[in-house]
């Protein structure tokens, strides 16, 4: 299951923000994209997820393949830790619930509702729906914000875990996960439409 | 699809869900409504089917924009837009939770509340009958209108602006119907003109509506 990204170009709000954007990963394999903030990270993991149509270039992936995690983590407050995660497992049509809650340690709070988690173990929660999806290629967007170093350590085995399964995860992340990753740096591919974009917002400022 | 169903009947009838907000507001109109137009029976009797309809419609209103936004701002939509299921079904599924949670119980209602409106005796089924045609109708339309409102924010004023010219077809025929039948006049043809707005509605909106949800989400 191969993700090939060629001369992709990506806009946000009508502005192109990255241009001439090319990889290509493969199974078992994990990109780590890195860039300053704004340098449009998001717009390209949202462009590859198809949440957003590519202004040009090509994305070749197979139907199907792409698992995305927001920083938003899609959950229910009302609906318990268990009933979170057999929802996306149904969605998605499998059903190891388990396993996701032990990956995750969340095991004892299976039965809490999501509401009554910290920040953290909502963030474990939204990284356990990953592991339910089934789907091979991880896009990751800043994954690890609010998790604490165990907790980073627990992702990092899970990610380690999926790419040894045959899995690949293209992620959006400024700390060390411990992987064995390329690094892709977004701010190489600044579109020279977004450069004159920033300067137009600033004359006006 | 099914979990989704059960996942928003689920999430509806706990806490915070908003189940029972349109019934409680259909009822405080039509139990106002004898208070503000006098004990006449002749002149409540008459406008009763209207009422109820008029009632059933607000009430309707009132839900709408909890159909996608919360799911907008907690991020779920972003992860259902890439799931396995397409865009078409989950607002299919939307609106059906929609109208089982606010249609239904006002169809259930409506006969109960028509006592208090002196609904002259014929006119109970046709209430129930027109109600259950019409507000499918409503449900679609008003998912309709929540897609297009997505992601704006306060946008409870202009999706009520951009639903409303589209129920007064929904709410002539239906109240027509109730009216006909209550003053037992044949009312075949306004309730077929009604069941045709629903099948429309039912068949066309669907499809706008997923393509405004993806154009909300980039």
């Amino acid at each position: 299951m191969k993700l090939i990204v060629e001369n992709l170009l990506c806009q946000r709000g009508g502005v192109p923000v990255l241009e001439g954007v090319s990889f290509t990963l493969g199974p078992g394999e994990a990109l780590v994209l890195r860039g300053p903030n704004g340098s449009g990270k998001t717009t390209l993991l949202r462009t590859i997820a198809g949440l957003q149509p590519a202004a040009g270039g090509r994305i070749e992936l197979a139907e199907d393949a792409v698992a995305y995690g927001a920083h938003a983590d899609g959950l229910k407050a009302t609906l318990s830790v268990a009933e979170n995660l057999a929802f996306w497992a149904a969605i998605y049509g499998t059903d190891d619930v388990d396993t996701a809650l032990d990956t995750y340690a969340l095991r004892g709070l299976a039965g809490r509702p999501a509401q009554n988690l910290s920040a953290g173990q909502k963030r474990r929660l939204g990284l356990a729906r990953l592991l339910v999806t089934g789907r091979p290629i991880w896009v990751l967007d800043e994954p690890t914000v609010s998790l604490d170093a165990d907790s980073v350590a627990m992702f990092g085995r899970a990610v380690g875990a999926h790419l040894a399964g045959g899995g690949s995860a293209l992620i959006a992340t400024h700390i060390d996960l411990g992987l064995d990753a390329r690094v892709l740096d977004v701010s190489e591919f600044a579109a020279t439409g977004k450069m004159a974009a920033d300067g137009f917002d600033e004359a006006f400022a | 699809m099914i979990a989704l169903l059960v996942r928003d009947l689920k999430l509806a009838m706990r806490a915070g869900g908003g189940f029972g907000l349109g019934l409680a507001f259909f009822l405080v109109v039509t139990v106002l409504v004898p208070f503000g137009v006098g004990p006449d029976s002749g002149i409540l009797g008459a406008i009763a089917p209207g009422i109820l309809w008029i009632g059933a419609l607000l009430a309707c209103l009132l839900s709408l924009d909890r159909i996608f936004q919360l799911d907008y701002e907690d991020g779920s939509l972003d992860l259902l837009a890439t799931a396995p299921i397409p865009m078409e079904s989950v607002v299919l599924v939307k609106a059906l939770a929609h109208w089982l949670t606010s249609g239904l119980p006002l169809v259930l209602a409506a006969p109960v509340l028509g006592v208090l409106l002196n609904l002259p005796a014929g006119g109970y089924l046709w209430i129930v009958v027109s109600l259950l045609i019409g507000t499918p109708a409503l449900s679609v339309i008003g998912t309709f209108g929540a897609a297009i409102t997505v992601g704006l924010r306060r946008g409870g004023l202009l999706l009520s602006l951009l639903v409303l010219p589209l129920y007064v077809p929904v709410l002539i025929f239906g109240t027509e119907a109730a009216r006909r039948g209550a003053e037992g006049l044949a009312n075949t043809t306004p309730l077929l003109m009604l069941a045709g707005i629903s099948a429309g509605v039912l068949a066309l909106l669907p499809f706008a509506a997923a393509a405004a949800i993806r154009v909300n989400l980039r």
